[in-house]
């Protein structure tokens, strides 16, 4: 499309609306990016093999899915496999996760007692980086999925706490005092006021979470899995096989996103409430 | 029976840094008589927020007893709705499902909820804002919402924390007149808290002015005056020329009051 065309499509567009133009102008720095990238790898700089171009590495990472050419040798075709065992790795480590971080992170921040036996135990491990568990964690389960699993949970496991736990400290005091005048129990409250009151700051961990998620599994499958994405990414670098290296970049960047995508969604459902803008008097 | 009875009541505060201890209360004693409307005027800091919070059961009194239907305020309770400063809505649920709260504590069903909800936002002229949210809404509206979710509950006593402080002149004047007429239908006690003497002389049938420092009761008005309340009119300026000479500490009387036996008021001075 010529830019003419975009720059009347914008003129004409209603007020308020987003502009036609400006989805198109999204493209304009990744597709240079690409044309100075191709470019700066056939000028013979760098040898090709050490910084392959996106064509190379649009075609590697083709076979990789398709399995149309070969040239991805051994992990010719082999891409959903390796996606899927990444995935599941982050779906159980970050399930279990948002479940005991939501359910600790609620009974800190609401009962003292819970909170006087278990936080301080918590925030000496949280310093941890769960990147250092690696060790312990490949002596307890072996090389196999329970170590990715273990690490992606303490990686998704403490944003999702801390912002559970914050969410609930930060519920309006006044919202809980409502709901005892109304004669609301305990439990109730909890339940009714509460839980909804802190959904905003449990989907802002949920949403970290699963980016440390991701961040755990290609490590932990860099070390000691033999499986999923990361661990392509690792071979592949064994062998020099840097088009498939940026393939696997490529791929756990794309999943990453789209797994925050799909949260974003849910929370866009069920935080519909919040997007609500105020209509001025007309109370009648 | 009376609806509200407060005997003897005092609130200390300890201040535990300066180790200083302050009376926000000071001995006070009031009856509210059933279907009264009484306003609870008086500067900032005369405990008259603590004492309706007594009566909400959300505060103790630390010596003094406090009987709704003659029962002691031991904890919060369904029996005495509180209407609050700000509105205080659950801003994920919708102006029904905000109005018919206290029916899903209860258990009730949805269809059951959504039927009683319907009846007092029709009442607080709410109708057509059925499925907005809190944020849709001005100030106003979401004080009405706060109001019908109060009559939803049938209390005993409705207790109102200057709902209206944070609303426009012109808004507070509609509010009142609402408030009024809603009163007159449904019947009931309500203690309504604020700082306004016009307002207080509105709304109330009686008016207990307070004094700081320690909060006291420094006068009972019973108010004859006609409604709808004309703010203009010569008894309403007597009255409101009596509570602003208590208010700077002069020794006043009311003229009128003294020379017009009719009218049914007494300056209690405590």
């Amino acid at each position: 499309m010529s830019s003419a065309t975009v720059v009347q499509t914008s003129r004409v567009s209603a007020p308020g609306r987003r502009p036609v133009g400006g989805r198109l102008l999204r493209l304009v720095v990744p597709v240079l990016l690409l044309v100075i990238w191709e470019w700066f790898s056939r000028s013979g700089v760098l040898p090709r093999a050490l910084l392959p171009p996106p064509s190379d590495v649009f075609a590697a990472w083709g076979d990789w899915i398709f399995a149309y050419s070969g040239d991805a040798q051994s992990y010719s075709g082999t891409w959903a496999f390796d996606a899927a065992a990444s995935g599941l790795r982050v779906a159980g480590g970050f399930g279990l996760a948002a479940i005991v971080g939501i359910g600790l992170g609620i009974a800190i921040g609401w009962s003292r007692i819970a909170e006087a036996t278990i936080e301080p135990t918590l925030q000496v491990l949280r310093p941890i980086p769960p990147v250092s568990w690696i060790p312990m964690a490949i002596i307890w389960f072996g090389i196999a999925n329970k170590p990715a699993i273990f690490l992606v949970f303490l990686g998704a496991f403490f944003p999702i706490l801390m912002n559970t736990i914050l969410g609930v400290r930060l519920c309006d005091r006044n919202l809980v005092r409502a709901g005892t005048m109304m004669g609301g129990s305990n439990a109730q409250l909890l339940r009714l006021v509460v839980v909804p009151a802190c959904l905003p700051s449990i989907f802002a961990g949920l949403r970290i979470g699963i980016g440390s998620a991701w961040m755990l599994t290609v490590t932990a499958e860099m070390v000691a899995v033999k499986s999923g994405l990361g661990y392509v990414l690792w071979d592949s670098y064994n062998f020099f096989r840097f088009d498939l290296v940026i393939a696997a970049m490529g791929s756990i960047g794309l999943l990453g996103f789209l797994s925050d995508l799909a949260i974003k969604g849910v929370m866009g459902r069920v935080l519909r409430w919040q997007k609500g803008m105020t209509v001025q008097g007309g109370g009648r | 029976m009376d609806a509200i009875t407060i005997e003897h009541v005092s609130k200390r505060f300890h201040n535990t840094r300066t180790g200083a201890e302050m009376t926000v209360l000071d001995d006070v004693s009031l009856t509210v008589r059933e279907n009264d409307f009484l306003c609870l005027l008086g500067p900032s800091g005369c405990g008259k927020s603590t004492l309706l919070n007594m009566l909400a059961g959300f505060e103790q009194p630390s010596t003094g007893t406090v009987l709704v239907a003659g029962e002691p305020v031991t904890r919060p309770g369904a029996e005495r709705g509180m209407v609050f400063q700000q509105p205080t809505l659950m801003p994920w649920l919708p102006v029904w499902e905000n109005v018919a709260f206290y029916l899903r504590l209860k258990g009730a069903n949805r269809a059951a909820r959504r039927a009683a909800a319907q009846t007092y936002i029709d009442m607080v002229g709410l109708t057509g804002f059925e499925n907005h949210h809190p944020s849709e809404l001005s100030g106003g509206m979401n004080q009405r919402v706060g109001i019908a979710r109060v009559l939803l509950m049938n209390p005993r006593v409705i207790l109102m924390d200057e709902p209206f402080g944070a609303l426009d002149e012109q808004t507070k004047m509609e509010m009142h007149s609402e408030l009024v007429r809603i009163w007159q239908r449904h019947r009931g006690t309500v203690v309504f808290v604020t700082h306004g003497i016009d307002e207080a002389l509105t709304l109330g049938t009686h008016v207990a002015l307070m004094s700081a420092r320690p909060g006291r009761i420094d006068a009972l008005l019973a108010l004859d005056l006609d409604r709808p309340r004309d703010v203009t009119s010569p008894r309403f300026n007597d009255y409101k020329r009596f509570i602003l000479s208590r208010l700077r500490g002069e020794a006043a009387a009311l003229p009128s009051v003294t020379s017009d036996q009719t009218m049914a008021t007494e300056a209690v001075l405590s």
